[in-house]
């Protein structure tokens, strides 16, 4: 599904480099965790595989499902269904979420020469998947994101994410600012994706989402690389011995 | 929602730079010489087969106009507009007013098909219910039909061009013309007085709803011509009407002018509605040519009750100087105005309202959103004053701004004046940019950059959009979109 190889990437306005050599593999089907430090190039590494303008890839690639995706614009790499759940959903003030909803479907139905929904396809869809996440309609009258708690924001980024059917989902840091319960509308929102032919890489720094989320691999991300890689044990070492003794064993 | 979809559809089916509205309609014409004098106002007024008072008044606001200049503290620039240089009149030959549709002249009737303006009276469709809208078609410099004036009559509601008012019903045109824009209000409403050609006159008498919307559809065609027109709309004790007018020009590479006065009048528990969807050619990607909008619009909620709303969408124009004001005079009256300005290219607007508080418990409400674009410049200019007697007087005031691209300006310039001191003004004013984290995240979601621009757009300004009657609404926001194409980038 996705092949990171040799990646080097900086912040385009001022030449930082974020990301140093990572290596990463992600098969058909698998929950790949990413954890890591704070500032350990986490959510710079969602944005580069969401294509974001602000990052320059320098050297290595990114093959998704044996394809370059490095020279694809963001819509386009969404509509070949490259998903990112962010950890800030972003606020778009007079547009109903409904609306945003119908227009990113089709939008990529569209890029995909699919013919558009109907309405009715288009509210049943929306019913069901929002009845899973415990998403009223009323909700989905509000603007986006727009004075959302935590807990809508999130579990709205799942609802996107179930209708949109994406192929690879990138989850970044979605447990922040979620208290238990959310936790688990968002986890099981999560689980019910999963699938032998969709992939997620789940980029979290605490362990405690992947109690509910468990992970097929787990792979430590420090300065720019992975450092160690491993099976869901490996996040339980972390939470109990920290990052410390990895990145020690590493330098 | 569908108007997003086909906002994005018109957006990509438009290549940038193009004005829908532009083309030219080969008519023969009949003017007046070039230039400005007291008998170019006596030829107008006899053309209009005017009663002597009206010359009159005309005249006084000419010499008046000699001594007035023009004004320079709008943020826009221009160069100086030469008034000798411009025809005052121009109509189609034969037309010296508005006749039976069987006798227009075909290549006008087909110019308003074009426009997708019904000169014949049918049911135009407004998705499942069908709704009746009366339009008066303006031409330069003369009205060429006004429908459903029959219809209009059984209901007692007075609709024809102002020309015919002024010989069918002098008594009412002369108590009410020039009593909110006087004659001497300002340098265009003066000028206007003198030469105003045609407009819409509304006349809704005591307790009568009006039954269908109205609207004037105003359409410069000729070479150098000015367009002067003078509207005036009155209701009664307990009336209401709901109006729209609507606008567009060839595309021509040197600017027009056009100069309007729109006179409101409400008596008592009356409402009056005034939308406008200004479409004006706005100029070329390089700011050549377009219109010089120049226009004074008032409102006088005259009796207690009474409530004047102003409704405008501006995408169109040059250059757009022009602040439609409430006058709350009753007791009790309210004035809004809601506004969208949209500017791009070289396109420059200082546009806003007053609202003069002079009634006690008057309340005001002025929601502003203008969006910047392009090299243009976009400004808000608002006053809200409360008079010494205007006890309670209440105004709310929410300007938002939002600028796409760096090249582009936005400017607020609220003005509050208190005379009394239980008035209540809330003022709130935000400029925003299109922000990266915005696009970033609708591209994401695969709506490719132009569509997440409309979106966001028709988000920013749905507040006033649904201000509009339903008809229009959706016509406004494609408008909106096409305006703004080409922005990006």
């Amino acid at each position: 599904m996705l092949e990171i190889k040799n990646l080097h990437a900086r912040i385009a306005e001022d030449g930082t480099e974020i990301i140093r050599g990572l290596n990463l593999t992600v098969r058909d089907g698998e929950v790949a965790a990413i954890m890591g430090p704070n500032g350990s190039g986490k959510s710079t590494l969602s944005y580069i595989l969401a294509g974001r303008e602000d990052y320059e890839v320098t050297e290595g690639d990114i093959l998704y499902n044996g394809e370059s995706i490095l020279e694809l614009d963001p819509s386009e790499r969404a509509a070949k269904g490259i998903f990112l759940a962010f950890q800030y959903p972003i606020e778009i003030p007079g547009v109903a979420t409904m609306q945003f909803l119908k227009v990113a479907m089709n939008e990529q139905r569209k890029a995909r020469g699919e013919d558009e929904l109907t309405t009715p396809d288009f509210m049943r869809r929306v019913k069901e998947a929002a009845a899973e996440l415990q998403i009223s309609p009323e909700m989905l009258r509000r603007p986006l994101n727009v004075g959302f708690s935590g807990g809508e924001k999130k579990r709205s980024e799942i609802l996107q994410m179930a209708l949109l059917e994406p192929r690879l989902c990138v989850l970044d840091e979605t447990d922040s600012g979620l208290d238990i319960d959310a936790l688990k509308i968002v986890a099981d929102g999560v689980n019910a994706l999963r699938s032998p032919d969709r992939s997620v890489v789940v980029i979290t720094h605490y362990q405690r989402l992947l109690d509910y989320i468990v992970p097929d691999t787990v792979h430590v991300l420090y300065k720019g690389q992975i450092i160690k890689s491993g099976d869901k044990t490996l996040a339980h070492d972390l939470e109990a011995n920290g990052y410390a003794d990895i990145i020690e064993a590493a330098a | 929602m569908p108007a997003v979809q086909e906002t994005i559809d018109q957006v990509r089916q438009i290549d940038v730079d193009q004005y829908k509205y532009g083309f030219e309609t080969t008519v023969e014409m009949e003017k007046a010489p070039k230039g400005l004098s007291e008998d170019i106002i006596r030829f107008i007024s006899a053309k209009k087969n005017e009663p002597d008072w009206m010359l009159e008044w005309r005249l006084g606001a000419y010499r008046r106009w000699l001594t007035l200049e023009e004004p320079a503290w709008a943020r826009v620039n221009y160069p100086k507009i030469d008034f000798n240089d411009l025809y005052y009149y121009a109509a189609p030959k034969n037309q010296s007013g508005p006749m039976s549709i069987d006798d227009v002249d075909p290549e006008i009737i087909k110019t308003y098909e074009k426009l997708g303006i019904p000169l014949r009276e049918q049911e135009i469709l407004a998705g499942v219910q069908k709704s009746k809208v009366a339009v008066d078609a303006v031409f330069d410099s003369v009205s060429v039909v006004t429908t459903f004036k029959e219809e209009l009559k059984k209901a007692g509601v007075i609709f024809m061009s102002i020309s015919e008012a002024i010989r069918e019903h002098p008594d009412l045109v002369k108590k009410y013309l020039g009593t909110v824009v006087p004659t001497t209000d300002n340098f265009y409403a003066t000028l206007n007085s003198a030469v105003f050609t045609d407009g819409s006159f509304v006349f809704v008498p005591k307790g009568v709803r009006c039954p269908m919307e109205l609207s004037t559809y105003f359409r410069i065609n000729e070479r150098d011509t000015g367009q002067f027109e003078r509207t005036l709309i009155i209701a009664e004790e307990g009336a209401y009407v709901s109006y729209l007018e609507g606008c567009t020009a060839p595309q021509r590479d040197e600017n027009q002018l056009h100069a309007a006065v729109v006179e409101l009048v409400a008596l008592d528990d009356a409402e009056i509605k005034y939308s406008t969807v200004q479409n004006w050619y706005p100029g070329d990607k390089d700011g050549k040519g377009g219109i010089y909008n120049f226009v004074t619009k008032r409102g006088d909620c005259r009796g207690k009750n009474s409530k004047i709303s102003w409704t405008q969408v501006e995408t169109g124009s040059a250059i757009t100087w022009k602040y439609p004001s409430c006058i709350l005079r009753g007791d009790n009256s309210r004035g809004e105005f809601y506004s969208i300005a949209v500017s791009n290219g070289h396109q420059q607007v200082d546009s806003g309202t007053k609202m003069i508080h002079l009634g006690k418990n008057t309340s005001s409400r002025i929601i502003s959103k203008g969006i910047a674009a392009g090299v243009s410049q976009n400004t808000y200019r608002g006053q809200v004053s409360t008079h010494r007697k205007a006890e309670n007087a209440r105004n709310f005031t929410q300007c938002d701004s939002l600028l796409i691209g760096d090249r582009c300006g936005a400017h607020t310039v609220p003005y509050i004046e208190a005379k009394n001191s239980t008035s209540h003004f809330e003022h709130e004013a935000t400029t925003s940019k299109i922000s990266e984290d915005q696009l970033f995240y609708c591209l994401q979601r695969g709506i490719p950059e132009e569509a997440a621009i409309a979106l966001i757009v028709n988000g920013f300004v749905k507040e006033v959009i649904q201000e509009l009657p339903m008809e229009f609404a959706v016509e406004a926001q494609k408008l909106i979109s096409i305006s703004l194409e080409g922005s990006v980038g």
